[in-house]
């Protein structure tokens, strides 16, 4: 087949525990080859610098990106012959979705504390291998509008009122 | 960090450690997961238990069936919440928990009503949702939603419904067909990523229909696709068409302006995109190649790793092919040798390295060894096969390259990387005259510190067929006994080896190697191991080795055997399969009778075709052939010596396969084995009676020879009875002229006397009846007078043949079906053995080399070189080669092939 596609996205910790992981195909058929997958990609890739621009590795036959912002570690895996800078669009969609829904507190404990956030953010990217949206305003948008304007339609979304209705929701969640 | 409000739990000691999973349980959490059956529903608490459920699944915790089913059932009842949140989370919990069809009916009524409600966050996630976990049967019911859908006025509604599509085409393709009037219209959409989606789901709807995919692309090549992911899409679309439409060679070639036109866009990826497809079009020009290249040459300086890396990349796969083309970009390649990505690095010097001249190399080799020192040794391997392959191409410069490959192998590095460099200097050695002696003081050099044993024994082995080639042998001796003295066992008697090779090929140093190999007697350790290093360990230690060695020299004053006799033993290759030997070591009891090498079995008993691997592209430096599997032959050894009459038949040459006499499900059962020996043939029938109420007694065959005019019966031993499912063998004999690859048909009549059994007891009735079965016919032929032996270096073992037996004569082979099936007739017509994987054809190729080799009765090995060639009406010719031991042989191979 010929669309692009990705088989997985993966937020580690620093130690290369998993915060969230999402599969998109049979490649790593069973939790321990997934874990497998996540410590030898960790380890590749820790002492490298991908802290301004994001980087590149080839993997197994796999292409990774991957960016890191404090103590996370956002990776992309798609197949050796997949357009290097389309992954690296949907890393950054992810990563930048993740940033205005964490209102720029990048770290695994809001990370965690707002897992539910992650969660969607990963199932508004991608479904099923397929590139859902990598525009991370809208990404943002989508998780955020589900938590608090029903009513609003989504395309109306922008990226300043992605970003308030993310706050909005982080301060509740704060507050509780 | 002022985030005071956060702190719910003050009392936790470990700041970093905290997370809101801490000390979670599985068992716990499906407690929690209780109130969604409340009447009274939380959705704070209700999203958090299910974020919590989420968090287990993702962390690979996995909820039993019931688990799972209590669960769903739980989260279902969620849906009478109005909380959009909540309902979110509903969703996403349903997909994790893929449910299964009796489970799916319980929301598919609350997932239709969210497909049809005014929020479009509803229909959008309820589309998705219902789709992943919908069966053919309902997919009919929301048809018509799902249409609807794909052209809804809200993207993401839209694109909920196309890419369900896309994933519900690999299962019901029939119903997703008829959609397509709606994707064509989604195509057009103004919103980038709808029209991404659509174009993906219209060309996999009509992906076998060439023609329409060929007007999609032409008529959206023409028009303004907004979405560069859709743009990149096309582009690999348009290549396809390309690709296929290849063979009309006429005018310019069909969208290379649309994919020119691309290296315009504006978004990089789209840019690459249709770069990288100018560089893989099929015999692309420079001047189509040139355009690409310059946007390529670009990227290799962006501030993006992402961007370098790719460039690079597709340029080193154009070097491949085009290095004349990459050239220009050398300058900035080089820069990249000092990338920090060191993958980036690694694919910057092996273009470097493919696109080189001569002139460029010496500078070249000098930026490579500072970066060489500071990559992992992964890169480095791939450094030393660019530098080997430079090498071969410019043979002139094998100076700097070698002084390059044993710099590095004097640093730091792993087996695999080491390895990797000794097979590089082997093959250079090998290819390039000039190179041997420096390269093979290099490797001399190499084994005085080297901490792998596996590799000083190989390059002894090399250092021994090599080394008395080269002008001075002498210069080698202090290395090699260096080794007798300072290292383990193994390699000591490796080194033993190696000075004996000396000695058989340089008389001049014969004296030198005999006081060598005395001192060797007094060697105090003895060697242990097994098999793995040919047949020389047969002969065990290092003393038992120097004492062989001098024996077989004539260095201790005794038997001298012929110089023929001497380098057959140090340098003839192992002609028998280890596993075969190991067998027959292992059944040999230490008695008064020597261990008989020539007792061993040398049939290579065919492996299974799934353990065969391709044929590798790399070229192999050091190592022996794989040892195949033993044959069952020693089963049938034994059984026919056990029988008096078979006794005197001599040693058992060869046993066939069973050939099958009956057909399958017939009262009677009867297979056959043909065991040949120098004067005689034994047919074993194996037989099994298929009749339960029968009891069969003195069951022979009758064979008549009318077709087999060299055969004649000299004995057969009848098979006293046969009762129901219990096989039993009767054999007959014949002799034959000796030696004489005699062919012939037999046919065989199966007489016994048949007794009725009383089912209730079993017993036999004293009474039989005299019967007869026609058997099917059987024939002898030329294969079953072949051992299937291979040789370990076929060019090796070729060369060493006498070169006036060689026979060589062409033949015509008439219309085949393929070039394969008449490799594969010829093949089993001579029943010889396959060397270094030449049975396999690459597909659609015109010509083909076969090698192979066995053993012909009487001993004679015998070496096959098959040329085909097959042309457009299929009709193959084929140039036959022999060599053997033995010209009546040679000629008899041809004898074979022509009356085949």
């Amino acid at each position: 087949d010929l669309c692009p596609s990705v088989k997985n996205i993966l937020l580690l910790d620093s130690e290369g525990k998993r915060v969230a992981v999402k599969y998109y195909t049979d490649d790593w058929p069973t939790n321990s080859a997934k874990l497998a997958f996540e410590k030898s990609v960790f380890t590749k890739t820790q002492k490298t610098n991908a802290r301004t621009e994001a980087e590149i590795t080839m993997f197994e036959n796999n292409i990774v990106i991957y960016k890191f912002v404090q103590d996370l570690h956002f990776f992309v895996t798609g197949g050796e012959d997949e357009n290097e800078l389309i992954l690296s669009t949907v890393l950054q969609g992810f990563f930048d979705a993740v940033t205005l829904l964490l209102r720029n507190n990048v770290d695994k404990r809001e990370a965690l504390e707002n897992l539910d956030l992650i969660l969607l953010c990963l199932d508004e990217i991608v479904d099923g291998g397929m590139i859902l949206e990598t525009d991370a305003s809208v990404i943002a948008g989508k998780v955020a509008t589900n938590i608090l304007d029903a009513g609003a339609p989504l395309s109306e979304q922008t990226i300043s009122q992605a970003l308030a209705t993310a706050r909005e929701h982080l301060t509740r969640s704060l507050l509780k | 960090m002022a985030q005071p409000l956060v702190k719910k739990d003050d009392d936790r000691d470990d700041e970093a450690e905290y997370s809101p999973f801490l000390g979670i349980e599985k068992g716990a959490v499906l407690q929690e997961a209780r109130i969604f059956n409340d009447p009274q529903l939380d959705p704070r608490r209700c999203s958090q238990v299910i974020t919590r459920l989420l968090y287990l699944l993702n962390q690979g915790e996995s909820f039993t069936k019931i688990e799972a089913t209590e669960v769903f059932f739980a989260v279902t009842k969620l849906f009478q919440s109005k909380d959009i949140g909540l309902r979110r989370m509903v969703y996403l919990m349903i997909k994790e928990l893929s449910p299964s069809a009796d489970e799916v009916i319980i929301v598919t009524s609350s997932l239709m009503r969210d497909m049809n409600s005014k929020t479009d966050m509803y229909r959008a996630n309820a589309i998705r949702v219902l789709c992943r976990i919908t069966d053919g049967a309902l997919l009919t019911q929301i048809e018509r939603y799902l249409k609807q859908a794909i052209v809804d006025k809200n993207p993401v509604v839209a694109s909920a419904a196309l890419v369900s599509g896309i994933h519900l085409l690999q299962t019901n393709p029939e119903i997703v067909k008829r959609w397509s009037n709606e994707v064509q219209e989604a195509v057009q959409s103004r919103a980038a990523l709808v029209q991404f989606h659509a174009l993906a789901l219209l060309h996999q709807i009509r992906q076998n229909d060439r023609l329409a995919v060929s007007k999609l692309v032409t008529s959206l090549t023409r028009g303004t696709v907004r979405s560069p992911l859709a743009q990149c899409l096309l582009i690999r679309y348009a290549s396809q068409v390309i690709k296929e439409s290849s063979n009309m060679q006429t005018g310019d070639r069909p969208f290379y302006d649309y994919l020119e036109g691309c290296l315009r866009h504006k978004a990089e990826m789209v840019i690459f995109e249709a770069a990288r497809a100018i560089t893989e079009l099929s015999g692309v020009t420079s001047r189509e190649l040139t355009p690409a290249i310059t946007v390529l040459q670009l990227f290799l300086s962006s501030s993006k790793p992402v961007l370098r890396f790719a460039a690079v990349r597709t340029l080193n796969k154009v070097a491949m092919t085009h290095p004349m083309a990459v050239t220009n970009c050398n300058i900035d390649m080089e820069s990249l040798i000092s990338d920090q990505n060191r993958s980036i690095a690694t694919l910057a010097i092996t273009t470097l390295l493919k696109t080189g001249n001569e002139s460029s190399i010496d500078r070249l080799m000098k930026q490579i060894t500072n970066f060489m020192s500071d990559i992992a040794d992964e890169f480095k391997i791939v450094v030393v096969e660019a530098i080997r392959s430079l090498c071969l191409k410019f043979p002139l410069k094998y100076r700097s390259l070698m002084n390059f490959l044993s710099n590095i192998l004097r640093e730091e590095g792993g087996f695999e990387y080491k390895k990797a460099i000794v097979d590089s200097i082997v093959i250079l050695i090998r290819d390039i005259p000039d190179a041997k002696e420096s390269g093979l003081m290099h490797l001399c050099e190499f084994i005085e510190d080297c901490e792998f044993t596996y590799l000083s024994t190989q390059i002894l082995h090399f250092l021994g067929i090599e080394g008395p080639k080269t002008s001075d042998p002498s210069k080698y001796i202090r290395y090699i006994y260096n080794r007798v003295i300072l290292e383990n066992a193994t390699v000591r008697a490796s080194a033993v080896s190696t000075l004996a090779k000396f000695g058989a090929m340089v008389d001049a140093l014969k004296p030198r190697i005999f006081v060598l190999l005395r001192r060797c007697l007094f060697d105090s350790d003895d060697e242990d191991f097994a098999l793995d290093d040919c047949y020389l360990s047969l002969h065990s230690g290092v003393r038992d080795r120097a004492t062989l060695y001098l024996n077989t020299l004539g260095g201790d004053g005794t038997v001298v055997e012929t110089d023929k006799d001497v380098k057959d033993f140090l340098f003839g290759s192992l002609d028998v399969p280890l596993v075969n030997l190991e067998t027959s070591l292992k059944n040999y009891e230490p008695s008064e009778e020597p261990f008989d090498f020539s007792s061993v079995p040398r049939e290579v008993k065919s492996q299974p075709i799934a353990e065969k691997k391709a044929p590798g592209k790399k070229p192999t430096g050091l190592g022996a052939p794989p040892p195949g599997p033993t044959a069952a032959i020693d089963a049938y050894e034994k059984l026919l010596s056990s029988i008096p009459e078979f006794s005197s038949f001599g040693k058992l040459f060869k046993s066939s396969a069973p050939v099958e006499l009956t057909e399958a499900e017939t009262e009677y059962a009867v297979n056959v084995v043909k065991h040949i020996f120098d004067k005689h043939v034994v047919f074993q029938y194996n037989c099994t009676n298929t009749i339960p109420e029968q009891m069969l007694e003195n069951v022979i065959v009758i064979v008549d020879t009318s077709e087999a005019e060299e055969f004649s019966e000299v004995a057969s031993k009848p098979l006293r009875s046969l009762p129901y499912d219990t096989p039993g063998q009767t054999f007959v004999a014949f002799e034959k002229p000796e030696g004489v690859p005699a062919v012939g048909k037999f046919s065989n009549m199966l007489r016994f006397i048949v007794k009725e059994v009383d089912p209730s007891t079993g017993e036999a009735e004293d009474d039989g009846v005299e019967d007869e079965y026609q058997l099917e016919d059987l024939e002898v032929v030329a294969a079953d007078y072949m051992l299937k032996v291979g040789v370990s270096n076929f060019k090796n073992a070729w060369d060493s043949m006498d070169p006036d037996i060689e026979r060589v004569d062409e033949y015509g082979l008439g219309p085949r079906e393929s070039l394969a099936e008449a490799v594969s007739a010829v093949i089993s017509l001579l029943g010889m053995q396959p060397c270094e994987g030449t049975e396999s054809i690459p597909s659609n190729s015109r010509s083909h080399t076969c090698l192979l080799s066995g053993v012909y009765i009487g001993n004679v090995k015998v070496l096959v070189r098959l040329s085909f060639g097959i042309d457009a009406q299929r009709e193959v010719a084929m140039k036959l080669a022999v060599t053997s031991d033995d010209e009546a042989v040679s000629d008899a191979i041809h004898e074979i092939v022509a009356s085949g």
